[in-house]
């Protein structure tokens, strides 16, 4: 089941750029930790679902009603750039 | 399009319900206001923040599902969708992966001939909107080129139905009459405004061709950044044609998303945001599974289902016998149906009905800018003055002049036509009275008539109604007169 | 003066509700007592001077207007994974290193709501990730019974906040262990409630479906006092539970007859080596003595723990821990574009332990490797708390050790996965959402070592078992008392 992970490509999906050293320091923790997980496969897990939550509830919802917002300036108070009243951010590259 | 391919199309909307705030906190929904005005912890993902679903949104979903006979599962949950774009408070969006509020279902709608077609639905899930960004330095606001961009957080969060068809769709204009269908049910249900130029309507659509009695199906692409129903509807004619143009030339389909220049009337390859994104879906742990089919509430939802917009149509075809045409124009405007379909039932002659609705009264509508259904002439004043036209007891100069008095206020028209006595008269005698007189005093026309220039007649109708002080029954008038012009004199 | 920082909860509480003291005096004592002490212990990340003097002004007026407070007056340290409005709260990470929190954590609220004053946000590993608070970026925490070792983690600055007497009363944060293990390194009460007890609204999430807020403090008293002023329902947060909350403090016991305590097989105290094996088979006898019937069960899925946490947790995490993307708030590094952005400020901000849980709870999310290591974690979750489950319909409570070793020293743990060995006996309660809690069960020196180090017993209830688990847990601690035995080893100012 333990094949080595990728360490790049799930950087990349994780947006965490890495050295090359810690790509292969990364890489030989996580295997490791992998090989301890593989135990996972000893047990039979065929007829189980899974469990998602351990509580049990379910429809938990809220009604339609206002609640105060926050107020623009704290909100922007704390971006790390701001321009007006909106978020900057560098260009978006359409990938 | 040639006979040789057809065409085979699916539509996959985004719709923005109606609430009064967004989907997991107590943010206000509603369209425009300053950037940033409209966020708390929550949408804007603060860290700490958690999401709590809101009620009407699963209820305005049941809705439309149960609408659309879709089947309600027993099970439903809510999804993490992670990607990073700068719109995406928490770098992912909270949505639903393989378990939806609904599944299947079908949209009737009506062609411009007046038959009725069926697409069905895959599913229908519920999601939350993401912030909106705009970009600077590019010339044209397009992110190609743009240095900067802006963030607005403020759509952040705001409920979203997302619907997809299955790709049952045959044409352009099949496409649109499905939109045209799905937007008025859920206009009518409450569930969105669904105004594209608002944004809370967004559709994209998925196009592909094969040779005609093929089952097979061509390899197509996602077309974006239509408008309009019109955009959708060039958009996806000019996409068939550039398929097809480059099957013939013996070039392959590349599946791709294009999006549609408005301008130049072209789509083009836009480069895919989605692009083998490994989106990591897995159960949302900050909120519980949802159990729809016994959700409290159903029973009366499920009752609280109003006549559809293409039910409607049907009816109004089928039972009324008025044409598709303008069946589709008052289809096309809840509170119009719902007037036109009062006076016709009280009335029991749609087709007159339908004429005045349509007509003068939209007509006086476009002028004054006040909707028909809000005027005061209300759907029974104009039932009455269809039965007074209808039993002729006025003629149609003086039902125009009552249409334009009762819009302005004026009241009844049953009472106005008593109290101002401007019964037509149709007693064959006074009538033959007129046209007596009026051919003894221009007996030039008489003779003019007899030599053949008939079309004077129209003269000697007008002289009588003056005579009559409009009150004759013209086509008593017009009966009389052919008579006695015919007559050796 | 110099015996309030000794006082309790329960004491303090009762006395400024009684007007023998003042929120304020408390407040100066506890005040003194970091300046004195916090050059040593680096329990706290802020200290918020002004803060606790304005919120116990209040509280000394809410008395005098007549209102008698659960916690009146009662100093308290928040990990700094909570937020507090006005406050810097940085989850002992760089990428949040100024971040000043705009709201307040419900469970937080509702502590001050019961006469708590703020003292300061405590040290914690990085977004709660480490069993020994080194993981921290910001600061180095020490174990107040030896400044050479570890207080535990991730609530470590919490746990030796208390330990210090720096604080009556703290809150932490538990998801594998990281508020009983270092509270038994630490000679503490370290509570973790039934899942879904305590609000998680404005707890910054590590692992959504295993976080919860719980008390670290010197008596189990004062834990169930605290635990009655957070817990609760809260609709801020949908994973809370609608369930009134059953009283604790009325529930304490003084012994434990009727009880049956379950002792598992799997967790054979022979592997701790000798001392340690004595040790709490000595703890066992202890329970027994006190009137229960000990019995053997099995959590045979119990070794599968570890493997099972470490897929979920980190799954959870990676997808927690993305909105830290420096568009909104905290550390930004810039770059041409924003994609680059993303990867050099996540790589800026984060520390290797928070990349490295990333990566694995990424990985074991991704297409191709979801079915095999997410999905089948949370089979195996349900297969564990199932083996409570039937566990429970044996016994009324499970005993076993809270570490598998007393607090170590400093990088003794360097390998990962030898750090997460540590969690080996917590995690399995965590899994399955039950209550659990660490009580002080004897003392040790290690060896090499020149100080004694505690020891901590878990305990742990069936879902919403808190009164029975405080209850079972205030006896053991009256009897065996082994809390007072040994003082903080703070030099100059030590309090007996």
């Amino acid at each position: 089941m333990s094949d080595t992970i990728d360490v790049r490509y799930v950087a990349k999906l994780a947006r965490i750029a890495l050295t090359d050293e810690e790509v292969d320091r990364f890489g030989a923790q996580l295997a490791d930790l992998l090989t301890h997980v593989d135990a996972l496969a000893e047990l039979d897990t065929n007829a189980i679902a899974a469990t998602a939550q351990v509580v049990e509830s379910r429809n938990v919802q809220r009604a339609d009603s206002p609640a105060p917002c926050l107020d623009r300036e704290t909100v922007l108070a704390q971006a790390p750039q701001r321009q007006g009243g909106f978020f900057r951010v560098p260009r978006i590259i359409a990938e | 399009m040639t006979q040789q391919y057809e065409a085979v199309i699916g539509i996959e909307c985004h719709v923005e319900l109606k609430t009064e705030t967004k989907m997991f906190c107590g943010c206000p929904n509603e369209f425009g206001g300053e950037p940033n005005t409209k966020v708390c912890p929550v949408c804007l993902g603060l860290p700490g923040a958690l999401p709590v679903p809101n009620a009407r949104a699963i209820e305005h979903m049941l809705r439309a599902g149960l609408a659309f006979g879709a089947e309600i599962p027993a099970f439903s949950k809510f999804d993490r969708k992670n990607y990073f774009y700068p719109d995406m408070p928490k770098d992912y969006q909270i949505s639903q992966y393989d378990m939806p509020l609904t599944i299947g279902g079908s949209v009737t709608y009506w062609l411009e001939d007046g038959e009725m077609r069926t697409c069905r639905l895959t599913r229908i899930h519920l999601e939350e909107d993401t912030g909106k960004s705009t970009h600077a330095g590019s010339g044209d606001g397009r992110i190609a080129g743009s240095d900067y961009s802006l963030v607005d957080f403020n759509r952040a969060g705001v409920p979203l139905m997302e619907c997809v068809s299955e790709p049952d769709l045959r044409s352009a204009q099949e496409a649109v009459g499905y939109l045209e269908s799905l937007r008025l049910t859920l206009l009518q249900l409450g569930v969105s405004d669904v105004r594209m130029e608002e944004g809370s309507l967004r559709c994209d659509a998925n196009v592909s061709i094969r040779p005609a009695g093929s089952s097979q199906l061509g390899t197509k692409t996602e077309i974006k950044n239509m408008n309009s129903f019109r955009s959708v509807q060039r958009a996806i004619d000019s996409e068939i044609e550039r398929q097809i143009g480059m099957v013939e030339a013996g070039e392959r389909i590349v599946q791709e998303t294009r999006g549609w220049d408005e301008v130049r009337g072209v789509t083009h390859p836009m480069r895919s945001k989605e692009q083998a994104h490994d989106y990591r879906y897995f159960p949302d742990p900050d909120l519980v599974p949802l159990e729809p089919a016994t959700e409290a509430g159903l029973a009366e939802v499920r009752g609280s289902i109003p006549e559809l917009p293409w039910q409607r149509f049907e009816r109004f075809t089928a039972q009324y016998g008025i044409a598709p045409k303008p069946a589709a124009q008052l289809v096309g405007n809840p509170q119009l149906a719902a007037y036109f379909d009062r006076v016709a039932t009280i009335t029991g002659r749609p087709q007159a009905s339908a004429n005045l609705v349509l007509g003068d009264l939209s007509r006086l509508a476009n002028e004054t800018g006040v909707a028909v259904s809000e005027s005061p002439a209300t759907a029974d004043f104009t039932a009455e003055l269809v039965h007074l036209l209808e039993g002729r007891t006025i003629n149609s100069k003086i039902g125009k002049d009552l249409l334009e008095r009762m819009w302005r206020g004026e009241g009844s028209p049953r009472a106005i036509v008593e109290r101002e006595g401007l019964a037509q008269t149709s007693d064959p005698d006074a009538i033959e009275a007129f046209v007596d007189a009026a051919l003894a005093a221009h007996p030039q026309v008489a003779a003019d008539f007899r030599a053949g220039k008939t079309n004077v007649a129209g003269f000697l109708v007008g002289q009588i109604m003056k005579a009559s002080g409009g009150k004759a029954d013209p086509a008593l008038v017009k009966e009389l007169l052919q008579k006695k012009l015919a007559a050796p004199s | 003066m110099s015996g309030i920082v000794e006082r309790g909860a329960a004491e303090i509480a009762r006395e400024v509700n009684g007007g023998t003291i003042s929120a304020i005096e408390v407040t100066e004592a506890a005040l003194a007592q970091v300046d004195a002490v916090e050059a040593r212990t680096g329990a706290f990340l802020t200290v918020l001077h002004e803060l606790a003097r304005k919120v116990a002004a209040g509280v000394d007026a809410r008395v005098r207007g007549g209102e008698r407070l659960p916690l009146a007056g009662v100093p308290l340290a928040v990990k700094d994974n909570m937020c507090l409005t006005g406050t810097r709260t940085t989850c002992g990470s760089k990428i949040l290193e100024h971040w000043v929190a705009p709201y307040t954590a419900t469970a937080v609220a509702r502590m001050l709501a019961a006469g708590c004053v703020p003292i300061g946000k405590t040290n914690l590993d990085e977004f709660a990730m480490g069993s020994s608070c080194e993981n921290s970026a910001l600061g180095i925490t020490r174990n107040p019974y030896d400044l050479e070792r570890v207080p535990g983690g991730s609530s470590g600055g919490s746990a030796a906040a208390v330990a210090a007497r720096e604080t009556a009363l703290a809150l932490g944060s538990d998801t594998g262990g990281s508020i009983r293990e270092p509270g038994a390194f630490c000679n503490l009460i370290g509570f973790k409630p039934t899942y879904g007890r305590v609000s998680r609204y404005g707890l910054i999430a590590f692992a959504s479906s295993l976080d919860q807020i719980g008390p670290l403090a010197r008596t189990v008293e004062d834990a169930a006092l605290a635990y009655e002023a957070m817990s609760g329902h809260d609709p801020m947060d949908a994973t809370s539970i609608d369930r009134p909350v059953e009283p604790a403090v009325t529930a304490l016991r003084e012994d434990l007859r009727g009880l049956r305590v379950g002792i598992v097989r799997e967790f054979d105290t022979e592997k701790l080596g000798t001392e340690l094996d004595a040790a709490y088979r000595r703890a066992y006898a202890e329970l027994e003595k006190l009137g229960a019937r000990m019995v053997d069960v099995s959590l045979p899925t119990a070794d599968y723990g570890l493997a099972t946490y470490y897929l979920i947790a980190p799954a959870e995490c990676s997808s927690n821990l993305s909105r830290f993307d420096g568009v909104r708030y905290g550390l930004r590094v810039d770059a041409p574009d924003v994609q680059a952005m993303y990867e050099r400020t996540r790589a800026a901000g984060f520390g290797p332990e928070v990349k490295r849980r990333i990566l694995i709870g990424t990985h074991a999310l991704s297409s191709g490797y979801y079915d095999a290591y997410y999905v089948r974690a949370q089979k195996a979750r349900t297969l564990i708390a199932r083996d409570f489950e039937n566990a429970f319909a044996d016994c009324d409570l499970i005993a076993s050790p809270a570490a598998s070793c007393p607090a170590f020293r400093f990088n003794a743990k360097s390998d990962p996965y030898s750090m997460y060995l540590m969690d080996y006996y917590t995690i399995p309660m965590s899994l399955a959402g039950l209550p659990a809690l660490s009580v002080p069960c004897g003392w040790i020196t290690p060896a090499g070592g020149t100080n004694p180090m505690p020891l901590g017993l878990q305990l742990c209830a069936p879902l919403f078992g808190e009164p029975l688990l405080l209850g079972a847990a205030h006896a053991y601690e009256r009897a065996t008392m082994y809390a007072s035995r040994h003082a903080p080893q703070l030099g100059g100012e030590v309090r007996a």
